[in-house]
């Protein structure tokens, strides 16, 4: 529908071609839809994306979200795009058809709200963050609670919240303070009385819907009345804004968070407990709170990747379009004493490199997810689970991370115009600076990615993802113009392997002290892999421009960026103490 | 009321459209193609009849390629109940198209035929008229406003000095301007459902019409380029040089 939202072809491609739907399809869950049904859901999404999400972009950054005695409002062209949305029952396009949803698998909900992301990131996290509460509510709910605080989210009535970090805990939740007295049982479960502050609260009130289901972390006091220290002492509850009463919980909003971008969506800082104790209702046990909540950070995670995605290829667009119109100077080569009319930009071969970079970039983030998404899919497949986990800090950073390098050089490509507010760049480098950020820091996920998931695994997602990156190798072979990739990408697993057994006799502290460095070149060559499978395919299916650019792009990203994967690597595999070492007095 | 909505399947609004290097017509592979935005007003406006409880029924017609199928989902998505696909790979001329109508409003006998006052792939503008001709029913042209009432309809008409309401007798014909409304969305849900509504797989050798086309077409070629203009340097010399070219005497 409009030039800078993500083409239909490339969707059609990595749906319909990469990543096969026709044979998810076939699959028992989803038989009852058809490939003419996944079109009318994408052709929906981009016509809505494009008339409601779009054309408020700009405005939702010029007027943010206010708060008076009320409560908070935000832009009312930003409610009505989310109400709209949830009008044509796009909230519940993911659920199962007993919780009132359509049950279209993962993979076509990720494409259609990618197209939401790039029109208007911001308000489409009103979508994500409901869709995540209430998914989580229908995973781990009483069938009450599920009726009373899950339906409405998935009909799009009422909007939800995650309210983890509190102004002193953030990344370490182990140190959260927010407290929860039982206060009885009743047809919703396990009552408690919440008591405490919870920061960084997106969408933590609002107009746009008349209430809103917090999922809340809280401690519940032991016998000697003090908060269990760390992780173990963590329970999840289900605080309304609004009680089944109709009376309103004790949840008020102590302030609005001033931000760089992103501001379609207030962020808030929510007082529990100022009159006495606000409602909630235990979900799962008591001390079960994290486990539980992973359910709703992992999904949310792999959101935000895909925000980051879409807000890079937005960017690649716009940058796309600037360079084929605007004209300034003349080919290097050019015959000196001659006037010559200057050309399109992207005539130049650095503004050609920045394109190229922003493609790699923005395209490849975009498969991965939809990658993901598809292994969401497979969710009977134990392979499948286990890559997810694998992959899934990878879904949440790279995406952010050369998402928001992707920004900056459509920024570069604009010139001048593009660090003026008058263009649409600025804004979604701003507002994808977010991404590396919030629910879960690109450095959290280094630590998961090289903790949790290498050192301390069974090692089995590991395996999954060899065997998928060897079969690519594989089908890599056939082809000349491919078969050297396959080469280099075989020789940066190795590598990753390699350094992977240096780091295990390490102690625990030594081997994550350079996690990131190695989340940058495990992310890299996950990517690198993901973009010779692509070539693959696209070079079976014809020799069209479409397909071409495929196989350019695989060709810019082993050329320029899989060389970088050693360079991080064997960083790391320096155990280097440069970082963790340095006295805090030399800053 | 029994309303009748052919629709067609057309080259999205949004495609910049490009003609073929063989200039025989334009490139249609790989191109989004929807449903003609003035039929998707005929559908809104069926739908709008059938909400207010005056229509009972809404039966949406294409002709055209087997794909055409998608553009009658389309239709029932919105709110149609059930379709009739005539399939054919001739590129259908309006007379044909207007033929066929004919039989299935004969067989259908609906009391309101909503047609798109044009197409926006041939921009032809006939189809309405000549099938109101072939049946010999009263037609309303441009709509901006269709109000039926026992066995009249009032059509508010978009005419050159502004507004002409016309009243007509039942069965009539009406082809839609741009502001008779603003089409809806198909909800997801209602595409869901819309999978289970029945669409008749029809030919035209079934209507004993023939399609094959009268009119050849001998080329089909890109707007000529813009000339660049000249720059003039007094108003005495633009109009100098605008009487020079005859636009002003």
């Amino acid at each position: 529908m409009s030039d800078v939202l993500i083409p239909r072809r490339d969707l059609d491609f990595l749906l319909g071609d990469w990543l096969r739907l026709d044979e998810l399809l076939e699959a028992p869950t989803f038989a009852t839809h058809t490939r003419d049904d996944v079109a009318a859901v994408l052709d929906l999404s981009e016509r809505v994306a494009a008339d409601l999400f779009l054309p408020v972009y700009k405005r939702a950054d010029q007027v943010e979200p206010t708060l008076d005695a009320d409560g908070v409002k935000v832009l009312p062209e930003i409610a009505a795009a989310v109400r709209g949305y949830a009008e044509l029952g796009l909230f519940a396009a993911g659920f199962d058809e007993a919780l009132g949803g359509m049950a279209l698998p993962s993979l076509v909900c990720t494409a259609s709200l990618a197209q939401f992301m790039a029109a208007n990131l911001s308000a489409s996290a009103f979508v994500m963050l409901t869709t995540a509460n209430a998914r989580l509510i229908a995973a781990f709910g009483t069938p009450a609670q599920i009726d009373a605080f899950a339906r409405p989210g998935i009909a799009g009535q009422a909007m939800g919240t995650m309210c983890l970090s509190e102004p002193q805990a953030g990344s370490s939740l182990a140190d959260i303070r927010t407290r929860a007295e039982p206060d009885g049982e009743d047809a919703l479960g396990r009552r408690f009385r919440l008591t405490g502050n919870k920061m960084w609260i997106s969408g933590g009130d609002h107009d746009v819907s008349d209430n809103i289901v917090h999922l809340v972390l809280a401690k519940v006091p032991g016998p000697d009345g003090q908060l269990v220290e760390g992780t173990s002492g963590i329970s999840l509850f289900i605080v309304p804004k609004r009680l089944p009463s109709g009376e309103r919980n004790d949840v008020a909003v102590a302030g609005l968070n001033h931000k760089m971008g992103y501001r379609g969506i207030p962020n808030c800082l929510l007082n529990l407990g100022e009159r006495g104790g606000a409602v909630g209702w235990l979900v799962g046990e008591i001390g079960q709170g994290l486990p539980i909540m992973f359910q709703m950070m992992n999904e949310a995670r792999i959101n935000v990747g895909l925000g980051a995605a879409a807000v890079a290829y937005r960017g690649y667009r716009h940058a796309l379009r600037y360079a084929t119109e605007r004209l300034q100077g003349r080919p290097l080569d050019a015959p000196r004493g001659v006037t010559i009319a200057p050309v399109p930009i992207i005539e130049h071969a650095d503004v050609k490199r920045m394109l190229l970079a922003q493609k790699v970039y923005a395209e490849g983030a975009l498969a991965l997810i939809l990658y993901c998404a598809r292994l969401v899919d497979e969710h009977d497949d134990a392979d499948a689970g286990e890559l997810l986990g694998l992959l899934t800090p990878v879904a949440k950073t790279w995406p952010s991370e050369w998402g928001l390098v992707a920004n900056d050089l459509a920024i570069q490509v604009h010139g001048g115009y593009g660090y003026t507010r008058d263009f649409d760049v600025e804004q979604l480098y701003r507002d994808n600076r977010l991404n590396p950020i919030h629910e879960g820091t690109t450095g959290i996920q280094a630590l998961d990615l090289l903790g949790r998931k290498t050192l301390k695994s069974n090692g089995r997602g590991y395996a999954v993802l060899r065997q998928r990156v060897d079969a690519t190798i594989a089908r890599a072979e056939d082809d000349p113009r491919l078969a050297a990739y396959g080469e280099l990408l075989a020789d940066a697993w190795d590598h990753i392997a390699a350094v992977v057994d240096g780091l295990r006799p390490l102690d625990p502290a030594a081997a994550l002290e350079n996690a990131t460095p190695f989340l940058s070149a495990f992310g890299h060559a996950v990517l690198a892999w993901l973009w010779l499978d692509q070539a693959v395919v696209a070079a079976s299916l014809g020799d069209d421009a479409f397909h071409r650019g495929k196989l350019w792009a695989c060709r810019f990203f082993f050329e320029t960026e899989v060389p970088k994967i050693a360079t991080w690597l064997d960083f790391v595999d320096s155990h280097s103490d440069v970082a963790s070492a340095a006295p805090a007095d030399i800053f | 009321m029994k309303i009748l909505v052919p629709v067609k399947r057309v080259v999205d609004y949004n495609v910049k459209v490009r003609v073929k290097p063989d200039q025989t017509g334009v490139e249609l592979a790989n191109i989004k193609m929807s449903m003609n935005p003035f039929d998707e007003i005929a559908v809104e406006e069926a739908i709008r009849l059938k909400e207010k409880g005056i229509a009972t029924e809404i039966v949406a017609v294409s002709i055209g390629v087997q794909q055409s199928q998608e553009t009658i989902r389309t239709a029932l998505a919105m709110g149609a109940d059930r379709g009739i696909l005539v399939t054919t790979d001739v590129a259908v001329e309006p007379l044909a198209v207007a033929k066929l109508l004919a039989k299935i409003a004969e067989e259908e006998q609906p009391q309101l035929i909503i047609l798109g006052k044009q197409a926006i792939d041939d921009d032809s503008n006939q189809t309405g008229q000549m099938l109101a001709a072939l049946l010999g029913w009263a037609q309303g042209t441009f709509a901006s406003k269709v109000e039926p009432s026992g066995d009249t309809v009032n059509v508010t008409r978009e005419v050159d000095g502004g507004l002409e309401t016309l009243t007509l007798k039942l069965p009539a014909i009406v082809t839609t301007d741009l502001r008779l409304n603003e089409p809806r969305y198909a909800s997801l849900p209602n595409i869901m459902k819309a999978k289970s509504k029945p669409i008749a797989a029809k030919t035209p050798a079934d209507y004993g019409v023939d399609v094959t086309p009268r009119l050849t077409t001998v080329k089909v070629a890109e707007p000529a380029k813009r000339q660049a203009g000249i720059k003039v340097k007094t108003v005495d010399e633009l109009i100098d040089n605008l009487k020079s070219v005859g636009v002003l005497s």
